[in-house]
This record gives C-alpha cells, sequence and structure tokens, in this order.
C-alpha cells in the first residue's frame, strides 16, 4: 500500500484518488464489497474521519454505494468506472505532457519520442 | 454532546517565567489530535496539567466535567515522556501491575500489543533498551479502556517499523467514545493519523485547525508549516 502521501495535498483527496485507481485497475471489483470504515482507515494508516469524509465524497460521485445493514459497495455501473478510468488515463498524460513540456520538448518532439518508444516495445526491447 | 475536554484561560508559571499564557482549547469526543511546538513550549505542563500532576495553575480546566481529580484519573490514561516501570520487573509483571492498578485494564488487548511490537513476557525490563521500555509502557497505557488517552512524545525512541505499529495500535484502538492527544516534535510521520493539530510556541497557541483544512489554505504538510512558523 502506498502510504506516503505528498506533503502539501489533502489526504482525503489523496486517498480519493487512490481508491478511484483500485476501482479502475480491477483491483477493487464492481459490485464488491469494501472493508469497514476503521478497516480502511488502518489500511492507508490515516485517521477514521479523514477515510470517511474521503468514502462520503466518492458515494457522492456515486462509485462507492451503501446498502443500510450490510455495508459499503462498489459500484456495479460499469460505464462510470470505464469513465473513471478514462479520467485517470487523461490526468496521467496531462502530468506526461507537462513534464515534457518542462523538460523543453513541444509537442512534435514529444510525439516523435513516443513513437519512438512504441515502436522499440513492440519489437519488444 | 459536550467536549470531553474543555480548557479555558489556563495560565502557569515557573517562578517568573510563563509557561501557557492564557490558553483555551476543547477537545470533542471520537478526534485524534496532535500537539505539536517546539522543545520546551510547554507540551508536557499542559499534559501534566490535564493529568493532574499539576494542580497549581490559573484558569479552568474541565475533563468530561470535573476539574482534575480521582474521577478524571480514573478515566486518563497517560504516557509520561519518562518511563517509570521498576527495572526488577520482567514484562508479565508489569502486566499484572498494571491490571492490578486499573479496572479499565484489558490483558488480551496488552497480550496481542506486546506480540505487535514482538516482546516477550518473560523479558526483563532491565535488559531491554530504551526504545523497548517506550514500546512496552505504550502498550500497557493503550491497554486501557480509557475516556482520553495523553500521550507524551510516544515516538521519541521509536524506529520507522515501531513507528508505524504504534500508529496501528493508536488506529485500531479508535472509538467515537475516547480522545487521543499525542505530543510530538515529529511531525511527519504522524500528521495523517490526526484530525487536528494545535500548535503551541512561546506558551500561545498558534495554530488550531484540521490537518486536511490547513494542508488545503496552506499548500503546506503540517510538517512545513512547523517549519516555517518556528524557523531558527
Amino acid at each position: 500500500m502506498a502510504n506516503d502521501y505528498s506533503a502539501n495535498v489533502p489526504i482525503y483527496l489523496q486517498i480519493i484518488n487512490e481508491i478511484k485507481l483500485k476501482i479502475a485497475s480491477g483491483e477493487w471489483k464492481t459490485g464488491q464489497r469494501i472493508l469497514p470504515v476503521r478497516e480502511l482507515a488502518m489500511q492507508f494508516t490515516v485517521n477514521p474521519n479523514t477515510m470517511q469524509r474521503a468514502l462520503a465524497e466518492l458515494e457522492r460521485e456515486g462509485l462507492i454505494y451503501t446498502e443500510r445493514t450490510t455495508g459499503k459497495f462498489v459500484t456495479s455501473d460499469d460505464i462510470l468506472v470505464s469513465n473513471v478510468r478514462d479520467m485517470l488515463a487523461r490526468e496521467y498524460m496531462q502530468s506526461f505532457f507537462s513534464s515534457m513540456q518542462k523538460l523543453g520538448y513541444n509537442m512534435g518532439q514529444t510525439m516523435k519520442i513516443i513513437e519512438d518508444y512504441v515502436t522499440k516495445y513492440k519489437e519488444g526491447k | 454532546m459536550a467536549n470531553l475536554i474543555e480548557v479555558k484561560s489556563l495560565s502557569k508559571k515557573y517562578g517568573s517565567k510563563l509557561i501557557l499564557d492564557n490558553i483555551s482549547l476543547s477537545f470533542e469526543r471520537g478526534a485524534i489530535i496532535g500537539l505539536i511546538g517546539p522543545n520546551g513550549c510547554g507540551k508536557t505542563t499542559f499534559i501534566k496539567i490535564l493529568s493532574g500532576l499539576i494542580r497549581d495553575y490559573n484558569g479552568d480546566v474541565k475533563i468530561d466535567g470535573h476539574s482534575p481529580d480521582e474521577y478524571t484519573k480514573s478515566i486518563i490514561s497517560y504516557l509520561p515522556e519518562k518511563t517509570y516501570l521498576s527495572d526488577w520487573m520482567k514484562i508479565k509483571d508489569a502486566v499484572t501491575f498494571f491490571a492490578d492498578f486499573y479496572n479499565d485494564f484489558d490483558r488480551n488487548k496488552a497480550e496481542s500489543m506486546l506480540e505487535q511490537f514482538g516482546l516477550n513476557p518473560e523479558q526483563r525490563i532491565k535488559s531491554m533498551s530504551k526504545g523497548m521500555q517506550e514500546k512496552l509502557q505504550l502498550a500497557l497505557v493503550m491497554s486501557r479502556n480509557a475516556k482520553v488517552y495523553l500521550l507524551d512524545e510516544p515516538l521519541g525512541g521509536l524506529d520507522p517499523a515501531s513507528r508505524k505499529a504504534m500508529l496501528d495500535i493508536i488506529l485500531n484502538n479508535y472509538s467515537e467514545n475516547s480522545l487521543v492527544l499525542i505530543s510530538t516534535h515529529i511531525i511527519y510521520a504522524v500528521e495523517k493519523i490526526f484530525d487536528r493539530v494545535v500548535m503551541i510556541g512561546d506558551g500561545k497557541i498558534l495554530i488550531n485547525d484540521s490537518v486536511d483544512y490547513l494542508r488545503e489554505t496552506t499548500g503546506k504538510s503540517i510538517e512545513g508549516l512547523f517549519e516555517e512558523v518556528f524557523r531558527c
């Protein structure tokens, strides 16, 4: 478990992102029941109230829902999950391009590097 | 529900030196609170007043509605800065000592924590390192089913693995009805388990806010904020 939270971002936002990644990657399967708040808080080594806040936000976004008596579950809505996956992918790409820009690569140069990388990858190197 | 701890206009002097300067604070149930500040800022004095060890102060201190007295001592589990266990004891003697002394002591909890910390009940306290003694004492203090846990510098002598074990123990022990107050100057490792931090400097409260609110508004970690406030 990655518990190295960045210094300056609110912890609950970082937990939200981490859980989104778990859902998008299928580590947490759709419709699966999740651990109780307390146990999740221990797993992430964060304050239970912080974990509660993160889950409430995920619930507001529809990614998690509560069954009154049985606990919290990951959404069964595959479209929603695939949207989250797309959103994360766009974020990664954005952060990649902005890093390249900081390095001084323009869009064309960056595309060239990507193409080279893909070619080599296909050749199995 | 009323706050578990209410402190109003608390001041404390040692001779002519003002250690706590007109402090007002309240702590709610179900919270884990970090009391942070540089060495000599009054953290230990504040905790000793709450625990009932220092009786001579100005202002009003109420714990579960009582000024520090026999009742408040019975609901507070206090981890002092220095270890106080007699070194002729074995770990198991210390456990029995606590079990005899405190009605709210949970022996099963103690045994499972000792195991988690890798402490052998047959070991003599004399033969233990400072860090091991600190772990033992923390395990004993956290094994009480208290309403208030006052932990004065519980992280000082712990290695990173034990620090993680200690955080796990505090989180595992979390209850909506109790309050955990942790004084520390090691902030980085623990700030993510705090609801709120109270920063004390020169006997005054400089900051009293939730960790995420502070991160959101300052764009800094609590440790970063600490460094900024107390830049030497």
